[in-house]
């Protein structure tokens, strides 16, 4: 895991290449295509990206509309704009109706770093998954984001994407990628650490440096949250009795509630939730902030250690 | 359909509205009755739409933004054959297709779930950009209310209308001057709204929304290229119910038996 990509890069490139094989897909932005990445759509196709604009709500409703003509709307933005100021837009215009609409946002969570409490969304999955009928989808890194990009054109129905903004690792080992389907990346006895987004390659870091003590855990990559992969979870939590979720995200509504919700009253074990413990974040470096919210692989791993 | 025929059609759409709601005990029919005339002229004699085949990829768009006017909608796509009149009795009711919002998942014809205002002009929007990047000729209509106006995003909409040069979208404001807490002048004023659309960019039509054949005049009338088209219709609140017209508590409330027999009454032919 030498390379860095952030899943925004990653996103916006794979875009731009689906644009050359689907000519349904459309990208709409707000004023932030050179953050959300989707300018490289916008150069490649012209005359299928629309901006609209610093007005979130009003995308969201365009892209609802364009879908009606058989078009493929990405909307981008980022996450808190997103899912929060166009929260309504989204579940009435687009959820409401299930119109195939693509909801990409990127500057999710703390790793925003620098800009603040302001535009770090740590409720986005939360509020999406509240929505019936969506699907909610958090790429773990590049390649997963570019698949997960692809999927997104072949599958029918709305989906929110939840996308990084800071360099991650790229995995080494290419994993398939389906919606709703799980990736085990690591098996451990002790403990089922399911993660999504930037925190699999810090869970996976989190379970050498466990190893190391002699504590083997299982590290699953949980990137579609909704619908959730509950035969995986349960399979898990009950092989190892001991469940840890991780998530850049309150520790109220996102993964770790997911999980909760599949194991309760069906598999007994122990579960500890790591995420944003119920506060805004703020500003500072993005590795900075992550470990002020005790998001790093050795502060992951002393918490686990401490659960055992 | 000429206007003799199209009044006809615009009484049963009423008729029609009364009932809904008058059955539902509920609904809208202030804003229902005001929109009638200019939601029956835009299906009847300007949509190229098919009953049979509702979903056909090409045909004209229509989007109710103020989507508590529902029965009228619904009263509409009836006449133009799109669903029953034997529906209406479910208006509101469990497991129907009628809800009290417009459902685009259930309705046939109903082409965006709207009823959240301020968001269904922006759909129009979609609609008609989506038109224009596959190179269609596909129409796009939409009917706001005036309180709606009041929604920042109705603005939004307008700028992305006139940005994207959409001369294939009709947006017409249903002006007749009233909203749930008060007149619009006593909630939030919208001040000169001619002025205002007229800045936004669009080729304005002002018309009186109950005579057929302004508003026949102002849907057929062309437009500049590139201009998308608004239509100003000053309307009466409740038209064609004495005891309703202008009058701000039929906003919301349904007619009891009683004044459900007086309306269609007056609603004779």
């Amino acid at each position: 895991m030498s390379e860095k990509i952030a899943t925004r890069e990653a996103y916006g490139k794979a875009l731009a290449e689906l644009g050359n094989v689907n000519d349904k897909v459309v990208v709409l932005d707000a004023d932030l295509a050179g953050a959300t990445m989707t300018k490289f759509f916008k150069a490649a196709h012209p005359d299928r990206f629309f901006d609209c604009g610093i007005a979130e709500g009003n995308m969201m409703d365009i892209g609802a509309g364009l879908s009606t003509t058989g078009l493929v709307p990405y909307c981008s933005t980022f996450a808190l704009f997103g899912a929060g100021r166009a929260y309504e837009q989204i579940r009435n215009s687009i959820a409401y109706p299930r119109f195939n609409v693509k909801i990409c946002c990127t500057h999710a969570g703390l790793s925003v770093g620098e800009d603040g409490g302001s535009h770090q969304s740590v409720e986005d999955i939360g509020l999406m998954r509240l929505i019936p009928g969506m699907t909610v989808i958090v790429p773990a890194d590049a390649n997963e984001a570019k698949k997960a990009t692809f999927a997104l054109a072949d599958f029918q129905g709305p989906v929110y994407m939840r996308l990084a903004r800071s360099a991650t690792p790229v995995f080494e080992e290419d994993y398939p990628f389906e919606i709703g389907k799980a990736n085990v990346m690591r098996e451990g006895k002790d403990a089922a650490v399911f993660a999504c987004g930037t925190m699999v390659p810090e869970a996976l870091e989190a379970a050498r440096l466990l190893a190391a003590d002699g504590i083997e855990v299982s590290v699953i990559n949980v990137h579609t949250i909704k619908p959730i992969d509950a035969d995986c979870v349960a399979k898990y939590a009950a092989k190892t009795g001991n469940v840890i979720t991780v998530e850049e995200h309150s520790v109220i509504g996102g993964l770790g509630d997911a999980v909760a919700d599949v194991l309760m009253g069906k598999v007994n074990c122990k579960f500890l939730k790591i995420g944003v413990n119920d506060q805004f974040g703020q500003s500072g470096k993005a590795a900075d902030v992550m470990r002020e919210y005790g998001l790093t692989a050795d502060q992951i791993a002393a918490k686990i250690k401490g659960t055992l | 359909m000429n206007t003799a025929e199209l009044k006809k059609v615009c009484t049963q759409v009423r008729r029609n509205i009364i009932n809904m709601t008058a059955n539902a005990g509920s609904g809208h029919p202030g804003g229902s009755l005001s929109s009638v005339d200019l939601m029956t002229s835009v299906f009847f004699n300007h949509m190229r739409i098919d009953p049979k085949n509702p979903r056909n990829p090409d045909r004209d768009r229509f989007v109710l933004s103020k989507g508590h006017a529902a029965p009228c909608y619904y009263g509409v796509l009836a006449e133009r054959g799109f669903i029953s009149r034997d529906e209406f009795i479910n208006f509101r009711q469990l497991h129907s297709i009628l809800q009290g919002h417009p459902d685009a998942k259930k309705v046939p014809g109903v082409d965006a779930s709207t009823g959240s205002l301020g968001q269904g002009c922006s759909i129009a929007v979609g609609m008609a950009l989506g038109a224009k990047v596959q190179g269609k000729d596909t129409k796009v209509y939409t009917i706001l209310g005036d309180g709606e106006c009041q929604e920042g995003q109705i603005w939004e909409a307008f700028m992305a209308a006139a940005h994207y040069k959409l001369d294939n979208l009709t947006v017409i404001v249903d002006n007749n001057g009233l909203q749930i807490d008060g007149s619009n002048d006593e909630v939030m004023s919208l001040g000169d709204l001619p002025a205002k659309l007229r800045a936004f960019g669009f080729e304005l039509f002002e018309i009186d929304g109950h005579d057929l054949d302004a508003i026949e005049a102002a849907l057929s009338a062309p437009v500049p290229q590139g201009k998308p088209k608004c239509i100003l219709a000053h309307t009466v609140k409740g038209k064609g119910v004495s005891f309703m017209e202008n009058q701000v508590g039929w906003h919301g409330k349904a007619p009891n038996a009683e004044q459900r027999e007086q309306a269609l009454k007056e609603l004779e032919d």
